[in-house]
């Protein structure tokens, strides 16, 4: 065998399958992308309201109203819901994010009218019954007593409440106090304000004929009537500075998670797709600076990480690494190296090219599966991203300079305004905190303890 | 009667090269993408005694370095191409696998042939992954709130014999009595290419993608397949009850385990069937008897060898699992007692033609899907049952009929499997205690 690497093959030409977009008279916006060799189908109704759209912001209730869209409506009660759903071959899931609420439906070929109409219902006429509601809430309720309990949920609380301070992206969950002051009424009312077809995107991709589809839904969905609701305002600027620590303390754990970030832009802004490649050869990529030092290097961490996450109206970078609490301050001074190398000094060509190699690939990756392709598109119609988005994202990923990551470092990878969170046993983590800022140290249900000094009685 | 549906017809070949390797091609033009898979059957469930935890160490140990691929550079260059990467250990295999644009596929079979041939790893390397999977087991286990319940738990309590019974993660004392000469002796006894299945899924025409085969790991030596030891259990014949302390949540958890019949035994095809009218979805009987109507369970969620496979994808003594949290106002025993309500309910009526239709076809549609998905690696299910298929059944082909003999399954059938296989004194039951806290 030999011992040279075999080049890479010409590479082949990406072509996005054609889509289908249709706006109804009555505002719902509508995308269909066929493709597939077996005969399934996906469907996404999306509404552009979620958890922080609401103010005074309400955390959980969007949740509360998109999960239980499935628990009853004026024609079918819950237990007649989940039957036919089985019986189509269906399942379901909801999710609400801060900028928006979902219900998706995966199925097969040969149902989709059905289903349609299904989805439709679950989305116009929920009736949200007293008896669910108070199930549902228990449930919640409960499990968000376990997330207060799990050191990932807990650094991504305090994380967000420091990026974003004030505005209702601080909030990641609701309180329990929160919870218990909702009625089911509060769910009626925020689905009459916000699930309306101009409000609303619907998304499909699948083994299915798109004009055949186009009049089903026209069908089902046309007469559905309904006013947008009012937007919610801009996100105030976060004038943090300093290097924040905040530590919240979580006993008897074995292990500190370190989450650290700064708010960056949106995925509309030029700066994104510059960010996007410094993020892959920073911490983005199994083979990125960040991996290869903290675990492959010093076996701190089993699997370190950088993202970024894209909201509505900001954007944020994360990193998180779970380490043993006997190196968070090692830890910590890897991650300031890491992060100051790549603002002091621009990158080799080659590992840009490396970087964007992989960034343009893993998108392609993307065409290759129904759920996939459904993420791409609920990426570029939540965005607002231009229409030809998908087809040009690789040659933009490919325009990216040693100098634009250089510059989008030391624009939005602000190292010396660092946010910083560590959740672990504040009697293992010691003062490893206080090393790199100001601390403060907080409980799990997020009481502060005290401040600097990083001493917990 | 089930729906008439077109029989699935996924296009499937394969060859064994003379060193033994099996190869199957499976090709779908939706993206110009492909995805490579090499599966060993060797698990867990095979390591060596006083080495638990072992087989995952060394599939960390693979990421490490080959004859003429250093340390990392298999996955910067797989990343470098525009692809994703990774591993994972389960009972009766070890998976390898990336998916790539297609014009790397020759880059990609070089990768897996170099460590296929010649593993060359130090003992730096060693220690270093040893503290990795150390923080892999604290994040995953030990650091959060009911890590690794049921799939640590139930095993130890439902079977007696080592393979099946020890702790697959590894006793943190094993990990670090692991050796290098550990690491070489695994590689040649269970790592030959007459223990390997490579599948390519994707892009890519087979005759290329078996001359490329040939190319690459044609020359790899020829080693006999590892001999097999049998790993079978006695029959229980009672009901096995474990306990184990859980550091972090409040709500006391449960998991029932049953002990499965042999793997297409037409009683284990009931049991797939009533497997899904227990645990499929919202509708499945547990779900909508524990959680919504009488609302002594927060949680529940179960399947054959849940959470860590499926029903295809192991080859040796199975449970099929059941795992739920209490409400914790309620003693576990009292959710048990729910819990045995339904099944005897089961046991008793069966399924009705309605629920066995609905149940068809979901199942018909969960076993799509998979095909069809995976984890941001395309084809990733079909790639993973292909192999599976081949590695445990000599059958890859397998993937377009194993929903055959399972549709066939008629009422009575399902309710009797039900009532000989879901009895207490054929199952495990472990229950996850929490810690009295100040």
């Amino acid at each position: 065998m030999s011992a040279v690497i075999p080049a890479l093959g010409p590479e082949r030409p990406l072509t996005w399958p054609p889509r289908l977009v249709h706006r109804l008279p009555n505002g719902l916006q509508v995308v269909l992308v066929e493709v597939g060799q077996l005969p399934l189908v996906r469907f996404q109704l999306i509404v552009r309201s979620g958890e922080a759209c609401l103010s005074p912001v309400r955390p959980g209730l969007a949740e509360l109203t998109v999960s239980l869209l499935r628990s009853g409506t004026a024609r079918r009660n819950r237990h007649q819901i989940d039957e036919d759903l089985r019986r189509l071959g269906a399942s379901l899931s909801t999710t609400a994010e801060p900028d928006f609420s979902s219900i998706a439906v995966r199925g097969l070929s040969e149902t989709v009218e059905p289903l349609l109409e299904l989805l439709a219902e679950l989305v116009r006429w929920p009736v949200f019954p007293a008896e669910e509601f108070e199930r549902e809430r228990r449930q919640v309720l409960e499990a968000l007593r376990v997330e207060r309990v799990t050191p990932a949920f807990l650094a991504s609380e305090r994380l967000r409440a420091v990026l974003f301070g004030s505005h209702p992206y601080a909030v990641i969950a609701p309180r329990e106090a929160d919870l218990q002051s909702y009625r089911s009424e509060d769910l009626v009312e925020f689905h009459r304000s916000a699930y309306t077809p101009v409000n609303a995107l619907l998304l499909g991709v699948g083994k299915f004929r798109a004009g055949r589809v186009i009049e089903q839904v026209e069908r089902i969905l046309g007469d559905w009537h309904g006013q947008a609701p009012s937007a919610p305002g801009e996100p105030e600027a976060a004038p943090r500075r300093g290097r924040n620590i905040h530590l919240v303390h979580l006993p008897g754990t074995v292990q500190t998670h370190i989450a650290a970030g700064n708010t960056i832009v949106t995925r509309r802004h030029p700066d994104w797709i510059p960010l996007s490649v410094a993020n892959a050869l920073f911490g983005g990529a199994f083979h990125s600076r960040l991996v290869m030092n903290i675990r492959e290097q010093k076996g701190y961490t089993y699997s370190p990480r950088s993202q970024l996450h894209p909201l509505r109206r900001a954007g944020y970078f994360r990193i998180d690494a779970a380490v043993r609490s006997e190196v968070v301050a090692a830890t910590l001074a890897e991650i300031f190296y890491e992060l100051d190398r790549l603002r002091a000094v621009a990158p080799e060509r080659s590992e840009v090219e490396e970087a964007e190699n992989y960034l343009a690939g893993v998108f392609s990756l993307g065409l290759a599966s129904q759920r996939g392709l459904l993420s791409q598109l609920a990426m570029v119609y939540l965005h607002d991203l231009p229409e030809d988005y998908l087809e040009t994202y690789r040659s933009r990923v490919r325009a990216v300079t040693p100098d634009d990551v250089l510059g989008v470092a030391r624009r939005w990878l602000d190292s010396p305004h660092l946010a910083i969170v560590l959740v672990g046993d504040a009697r293992l983590v010691g003062d490893q905190g206080a090393l790199f800022g100001e601390l403060t140290v907080w409980s799990a249900q997020g009481e502060p303890l005290s401040r600097s000094g990083g001493s917990v009685g | 009667m089930a729906t008439q549906t077109i029989p699935l017809a996924l296009p499937v070949e394969a060859t064994r090269l003379a060193n033994g390797l099996r190869v199957v091609v499976s090709p779908d033009s939706t993206a110009p993408v492909v995805t490579v898979g090499v599966y060993y059957r060797i698990g867990f469930r095979l390591e060596p005694p006083g080495r638990s935890g072992f087989a995952h160490l060394f599939e960390h140990m693979m990421f490490q370095g080959s004859e003429h691929v250093p340390k990392m550079l298999h996955v910067r260059l797989v990343n470098a191409s525009g692809g994703v990467l990774n591993g994972s250990t389960n009972y009766d295999y070890t998976n390898y696998y990336q998916a790539v644009p297609s014009n790397a596929l020759e880059r990609v079979l070089w990768l897996e042939a170099d460590r296929m041939r010649a593993l060359d790893v130090t003992e730096e390397n060693l220690i270093n992954q040893r503290e990795v999977v150390k923080e892999e087991v604290r994040v995953n286990v030990l650091n959060r709130p009911y890590g690794g319940f049921p799939w640590l738990d139930l095993p130890p309590v439902a079977f007696r014999r080592w393979p099946n019974a020890h702790n697959f993660y590894g006793d943190f004392s094993d990990l670090d009595a692991a050796t290098l000469d550990d690491v070489r002796s695994f590689f040649e006894t269970y790592y030959v290419p007459a223990n390997a299945v490579l599948v390519i899924v994707g892009d890519v025409e087979p005759e290329f993608a078996f001359s490329r085969a040939e190319r690459y790991f044609g020359d790899i030596p020829a080693r006999p397949a590892p001999q097999l030891p049998d790993v079978s259990e006695p029959a229980p014949n009672e009901e096995r009850r474990g306990r184990v302390a859980e550091r972090f949540g409040r709500l006391p958890g449960l998991a029932v385990g049953y002990y499965l019949p042999p793997r297409w035994s037409p009683e284990w095809c009931a049991l797939v069937l009533a497997d899904v009218a227990l645990h499929g979805g919202a509708a499945a009987r547990l779900y909508r008897d524990l959680v919504l109507d009488r609302q002594v369970a927060l949680e529940l969620e179960g399947g054959i060898q849940y959470p860590l496979g499926g029903p295809f994808d192991y080859d040796g003594p199975a449970l099929l699992v059941t795992r739920l949290l209490c409400k914790p106002e309620l003693a576990p025993e009292e959710v048990l007692a729910a819990y045995d309500g339904v099944i005897e309910t089961f046991a008793a009526e069966g399924p009705s033609e309605d629920e066995l239709t609905q149940v068809r076809t979901r199942l018909r549609a969960d076993y799509l899907a998979g095909l069809e998905g995976g984890w941001g690696v395309p084809w990733f299910g079909r790639m993973h049952l292909l192999a599976s298929f081949a590695l445990f059944d000599g059958r890859p082909e397998r993937v377009n009929e194993a929903l055959d003999p399972l549709i066939a399954i008629g009422a009575e059938q399902v309710r009797a499997a039900v009532q000989k296989y879901l009895h207490p004194l054929n199952r495990a039951v472990v229950v996850r205690e929490p810690e009295a806290h100040p």
